[in-house]
């Protein structure tokens, strides 16, 4: 995929895009919502024609060569997409009478756990079943190439670990597998690649170590109370302060002997506990909401014009251009 | 179970071999998808409401309560052919307008745009499902119109005709707006067409007693030629061509213009 630009109208969904994804690895496309992800992936499954660039699968143009591409694509929707009245183990069977070699039906039913749901009509399956109902009906053709978009959203923890588990064996049966999420728990010993993007920009693109390790050299993190005012914060330290999940902080520059002494007397002067500082290799939590860290609140956004936020490529400018924000909520707070 | 994926992974033949030219079961997936539309259809209540209960209701009400008195006739002999006309715009009017509308809204067209199913087999299978269930209605209409008196001339062939071109006609209006408007707007504007349809398309309320503008409009509409053409088959009468001639224009225009204006999302 290179350079690729959609637009709608006047919005800019997603702004010079490149990446390949390797064969037979699992690349995850994250991001905040509205980042772009589902308009990206929307490009490569056909549904999208892209305003300028160019997108390939398997080295075919998806709008051009769909009928070629729908033997070999599996894809999931992020929501419906399944006729309401049907029975899983109908929807499986129907899906397989469109394909040349598919996967048995029951077979599938409970590979993704729903062995016991086979005639519970779609509409009254949970939202979890569901989404592994749609999962399975993208592998029914056996696809050299899957999109998922945010498989596991509206899923408990159980089928969580269920989708997980299943993505994975397809890596181990060489699917490319290409799937958006929100949620960093997904990249668990799941992610070959991870790409983040931001406001259809790709702010980061790399192995999930070498994410951690590029963002961990020029950063560090510290524990105290909830909400402090990173905007006040921020500008006595010269540097941009984020908080990452609550009462995690993260600071955008390296933890020199001066930087820290500042911080500590700033949280003495305000009479705040610090908890623990903390160099070294990080959580991909931290990276991602520094490289993301203008999304949720701009109205905090006064401070750190002078930041260096991060190493990633494409972040720093625009850690420049906006200032951080509060990311006080826990996107993957459960993450360990 | 677990190794079962993989198992079935080597009969697959290397994935970078060229997609074969024709599917090797075309008309397999049609099948399996016809026979998974009607199943569907045939399980939903309201579909069933409208193709069954409606017209077997209006047939039995009309045809034993002298609401409007017919002068030499029976009243079945005038309500049987109109009720089979309306079993006709009944399923591929409102059961097909509203259930693709549906399966518009919840995506299912556009996930079924990325399976090798393809449009002509999909609307293929559409095709064969209404022609389907107007058969099953047809099935339940005419013996019961039969039991209630209803003694038909031998008008089958021109009744099949017409219930053809109106199939044709009906099925295009019904997906020109499931494939236009929003799913809510789909379900009221289909129901309020087959309404305005049935009263003024001379199902119940013969043209001749309406005010002669409302029933010069109501002919150039296909429901009114329809129920001519049906009561013409079975009386023996003769049946206009203009009667012919628009539905077979509404036969012809309405799918084009479906296709036309079709937006699988």
């Amino acid at each position: 995929m290179s350079n690729l630009t959609v637009r709608f109208g006047s919005t800019t969904a997603v702004n010079g895009a490149s990446f390949e994804a390797n064969a037979g690895e699992i690349t995850v496309l994250l991001g905040p919502n509205g980042a772009g992800k589902t308009t990206t992936l929307e490009c490569l499954e056909g549904y999208q024609t892209p305003t300028a660039g160019s997108v390939r699968v398997c080295g075919l143009d998806p709008c051009r060569d769909r009928s070629a591409l729908n033997e070999r694509v599996g894809i999931m929707l992020q929501a419906g997409g399944v006729y309401t009245t049907i029975r899983p183990l109908e929807a499986l069977e129907l899906f397989a009478a469109y394909y040349r070699h598919p996967r048995p039906p029951e077979e599938l039913l409970s590979f993704v756990g729903l062995a016991h749901r086979a005639s519970v009509p779609w509409r009254n399956l949970s939202g979890g079943e569901q989404q592994r109902l749609s999962l399975a009906l993208s592998l029914v053709g056996r696809p050299d190439v899957v999109f998922l978009d945010e498989p596991s959203a509206g899923v408990d923890l159980t089928g969580k670990e269920l989708i997980r588990g299943l993505i994975g064996r397809l890596r181990a049966e060489g699917v490319t597998v290409l799937f958006t999420t929100h949620d960093l728990a997904d990249l668990d010993q799941l992610a070959d690649r991870i790409i983040i993007l931001d406001e259809g920009i790709i702010v980061a693109d790399g192995s999930p170590d070498e994410l951690l390790s590029s963002a961990s050299s020029d950063s560090f993190r510290f524990r105290a109370q909830e909400g402090l005012p990173l905007a006040a914060l921020s500008e006595a330290l010269g540097v941009e302060v984020v908080e990452a999940s609550p009462g995690h902080y993260l600071v955008g520059s390296p933890p020199s002997p001066g930087l820290v002494a500042r911080l500590t007397s700033w949280l003495a002067q305000h009479e705040i506990l610090v908890g623990e500082i903390q160099a070294g290799r990080q959580r991909l939590e931290s990276v991602f909401a520094l490289l993301t860290s203008h999304a949720e609140s701009p109205e905090e956004s006064t401070a750190s014009h002078s930041s260096r936020g991060t190493a990633t490529r494409g972040a720093s400018e625009r850690a420049n251009k906006r200032a951080a924000g509060r990311r006080s909520q826990g996107r993957g707070r459960g993450r360990g | 179970m677990s190794n079962s994926l993989q198992e079935h992974n080597h009969d697959r033949g290397p994935s970078t071999a060229p997609v074969q030219p024709r599917p090797k079961r075309w008309h397999h997936a049609l099948l399996a998808q016809t026979r998974a539309e009607l199943r569907m259809t045939l399980r939903n209540p309201e579909q069933l409401l409208v193709s069954v209960f409606i017209p077997l209701g209006i047939l039995v009400f009309f045809s034993t309560v002298p609401v409007f008195e017919t002068e030499t006739r029976h009243a079945i002999d005038s309500v049987a052919p109109s009720v089979l006309a309306l079993a006709v715009m009944s399923s591929a009017l409102v059961s097909l307008g509203i259930g693709t509308g549906f399966e518009r809204y919840y995506g299912v067209l556009k996930r079924l745009g990325t399976t090798p199913l393809g449009r002509p087999r999909w609307i293929l299978a559409k095709l064969l499902t209404v022609v389907a269930i107007e058969f099953l209605q047809w099935l339940l209409i005419i013996p019961a119109a039969l039991a209630l008196g209803w003694n038909p001339a031998w008008g089958w062939g021109t009744a099949i005709l017409a219930a053809l071109l109106a199939t044709l006609a009906f099925g295009g209006i019904g997906l020109l707006l499931a494939g236009t408007l929003p799913g809510m707007l789909n379900l009221a504007v289909c129901n309020a067409l087959y309404l305005v349809l049935m009263l003024i398309g001379g199902v119940i309320i013969r043209l001749s007693v309406m005010p002669a503008p409302l029933a010069a409009f109501a002919r150039v509409l296909p429901t009114a030629p329809l129920t001519e053409i049906m009561q013409g088959a079975f009386r023996p009468a003769d049946i206009s061509l203009t009667s012919w001639l628009v539905l077979g224009t509404w036969a012809l225009l309405a799918p084009v213009a479906a296709a036309v204006t079709f937006r699988w999302e």
